[in-house]
């Protein structure tokens, strides 16, 4: 079944309404082997939703979506061996160890009796739970369960693997050993579905794709992204960043601008040929003391423009 | 003074969380009609319609006269016509009949002899208001139209008590109780099993592994059935060593009943967990159906004095035929083949709750 270009996720149209909201809207997705494929998109985006259709666990209201080459969720049985899903909520139990823990999602997988423990051992080592080995995963610390979670996710050596924020209860150290784990896995030839709202995230991610409000907004590296956003970005350094907000809204070129500090992002769509005088013209004219560039865009600018397109859809900003 | 609108905050947040969890809402206003009705239907001292059986050796226009009296005194339902007293012994074994009426061939001569009783009542003596319905017999005017009705005598029957000659009380609620207890425990058990998980969040992991319905289920039911046989031994010994609650019959059959009676309710609360939507709901389904379980299973009130429709209603809990099984097998040493029928029905409720529950639990969560 191994083609060269293999797509390990292949969905079409894919929709799912909960009553009057279509939580996922016509979702075309295609990921390749051996990637890390990110989701990227604010709570609500669908994001939550498009992962339980792609295992199996929520029926679609249209479309179809195929996972390792088995249509879901009608072969959702046999793809459940060869998928690790770490949900958003820690899950694993917490009465039990994490050896416990360990043992039970081995023999529900029916991993081999004779090679389980050595693989429980090898986990442990891998993901640095020596020193939780008897201890009730309830009490561990956020870190300590993320790696615990991980380590069950991966036990049955799972050519997918689809991880649901996974970061979202971590420390940044925690968050950048886990990413050093991910990458390795995918080295290893698992392919690897992500879905996160953090750009640092998005950013380290191969392919990425934008939701909002159930809609693929854009998808590619993100330096693609990056270099197609349609945005001219200047940045504005001023003493009153709010008065230079004030006055630079008023401008019906402006798309969006987001203040940083003493610093302002002004978007502004690239059809329009000068967009660094029409800003300085505004603020010459209102006496505003502010210098400004050109910059290029950051995956937020990618993420703010990809979003605002259907900004109707959406409140008022 | 800021008490008065924080106190107010807090009653009106209670008063939303209320209206909005609706099976709560429900219960505030179920558990008590439920509980009005039916001890309201389930409680009656005055017995009527106790099934019973009739020998006839006498056969004499007599005896057909005192029979017909005796079926219009609706005190007893005379549902089994037999031949010998022997299978009026038979029936009561079974747990078929309450009360057996004996009247022997010289009946005619017995009712102008005052020295003698004119019948036999065979009583099963188990149960406290059956003995109360033969006491209430016992001394019932023999009038016929011929006015030799002899005025003090032996009494129109001597009562023959069967199972629990001393006629203690322990006696008939110990065998029942196992049930009741029973019934609490296992469905608590397994109602709260799958909601539980739900809350913790580990039925999203568990449902995207390999693992199957009908594995999970089984496997949520075995260990509990275990534990319930444990508690089954323990609510004996207690029974048998304190208080002299006598096991006539086998104790395998008892244990064998028990394993089936365990499932049931291990299988409904699995189904009860499959439909609720929190721990806190699970407990308040149990206690909606512990309540009938107590009331209208024949545990305190006899079956036959309730109106048929809510005996319908009983015969639907498992509780009333594992109650059933187990006065006739700790009591009176049937066998539990003579009970085929309510081991049967035990085991349909087991079967259709546990698939009614692996149905409902859906590997999906839509």
């Amino acid at each position: 079944m191994n083609s060269n270009a293999e797509l390990v996720i292949k969905a079409r149209g894919l929709t799912k309404r909960f009553g009057n909201l279509t939580a996922v809207d016509h979702l075309d997705l295609d990921v390749p082997r051996s990637i890390i494929y990110g989701f990227l998109g604010p709570n609500g985006s669908g994001k939550t939703t498009a992962i339980r259709m792609l295992c199996g666990l929520l029926t679609p209201s249209e479309g179809s979506a195929t996972v390792l080459g088995l249509e879901v969720p009608e072969n959702a049985n046999a793809l459940k061996p060869n998928i690790g899903y770490m949900t958003q909520r820690f899950s694993l139990y917490g009465d039990l160890t994490v050896q416990e823990n360990l043992e039970f999602i081995a023999d529900i997988y029916s991993y081999p009796r004779h090679s389980r423990n050595a693989r429980i051992e090898e986990l442990i080592e891998q993901y640095d739970l020596a020193g939780q080995r008897t201890q009730f995963t309830g009490t561990m610390s956020g870190g300590q369960r993320q790696r615990l979670a991980l380590a069950c996710a991966v036990l049955n050596k799972p050519q997918l693997l689809l991880l649901d924020e996974p970061t979202s209860a971590v420390d940044p150290k925690s968050r950048r050993d886990f990413w050093a784990k991910l990458f390795a896995l995918a080295d290893a030839g698992t392919t690897i579905l992500i879905s996160t709202h953090y750009m640092d995230e998005a950013e380290r991610c191969h392919r990425l794709a934008i939701l909002d409000h159930g809609r693929k907004v854009a998808d590619g590296s993100p330096a693609e992204l990056q270099a197609a956003t349609g945005m001219s970005i200047i940045e504005v350094l001023a003493k009153d960043p709010q008065a230079v907000q004030r006055e630079l809204d008023k401008l019906p070129e402006v798309a969006s601008i987001t203040q940083l500090g003493m610093r302002l992002r002004v978007l502004i769509p690239d059809t329009n040929s000068d967009p660094l005088s029409l800003v300085d013209r505004v603020l010459v004219a209102m006496n505003l003391e502010a210098s400004t560039e050109i910059v290029s865009a950051s995956l937020e600018d990618v993420f703010v423009a990809a979003t605002m397109e259907d900004s109707s859809v959406g409140e008022a900003a | 003074m800021k008490f008065a609108p924080r106190l107010l905050a807090v009653m009106r947040k209670e008063f939303l969380q209320l209206k909005r969890d609706r099976l709560t809402f429900a219960m505030i206003v179920g558990i008590p009609v439920m509980q009005m009705l039916l001890f309201g239907y389930a409680i009656n001292t005055d017995v009527r319609n106790l099934v019973s059986a009739v020998a006839n050796q006498a056969n004499s226009h007599l005896s057909r006269q005192f029979i017909s009296e005796l079926g219009q005194t609706q005190v007893l339902d005379l549902r089994y016509v037999v031949d010998t007293p022997q299978e009026i012994e038979a029936l009561l074994e079974a747990g078929k009949i309450s009360i057996g009426i004996y009247i022997p061939p010289d009946f005619d001569r017995r009712v102008i002899d005052d020295r003698r009783a004119a019948a036999h009542l065979m009583v099963d003596a188990v149960d406290p208001t059956v003995i109360g319905v033969a006491n209430q017999l016992r001394n019932m005017p023999l009038k016929f139209d011929s006015t030799i009705a002899p005025p003090a005598r032996a009494g129109t029957f001597e009562v023959r008590p069967y199972f629990n000659p001393e006629r203690r009380s322990v006696v008939f609620i110990m065998p029942g109780l196992i049930g009741i207890i029973l019934t609490l425990t296992m469905m608590l058990f397994t109602a709260v099993a799958v909601v539980r998980e739900r809350e913790h969040g580990n039925l999203e992991l568990l449902i995207n592994t390999p693992v199957s319905t009908t594995e999970l289920m089984i496997g949520k039911v075995v260990p509990y059935i275990l534990i319930g046989i444990v508690q089954l031994a323990l609510i004996i010994a207690v029974g048998h060593f304190l208080f002299n609650v006598p096991i006539l019959g086998s104790i395998l059959d008892l244990y064998l009943a028990a394993s089936v009676f365990i499932a049931a309710n291990l299988a409904l609360g699995l189904f009860i967990s499959t439909i609720v939507k929190t721990q806190f709901q699970a407990i308040q389904i149990t206690f909606f159906i512990l309540l009938p379980s107590i009331l209208i299973s024949g545990f305190v009130f006899p079956f036959e004095g309730m109106p048929r429709a809510v005996q319908y209603l009983g015969e639907i809990l498992p509780t009333t035929h594992f109650i059933r099984i187990t006065r006739g097998i700790m009591l009176r040493d049937t066998p539990l083949g003579d009970m085929s029928q309510e081991l049967l029905a035990l085991g349909v409720f087991a079967l259709v709750a546990m698939t009614a529950a692996t149905i409902r639990f859906s590997k999906r969560l839509d």
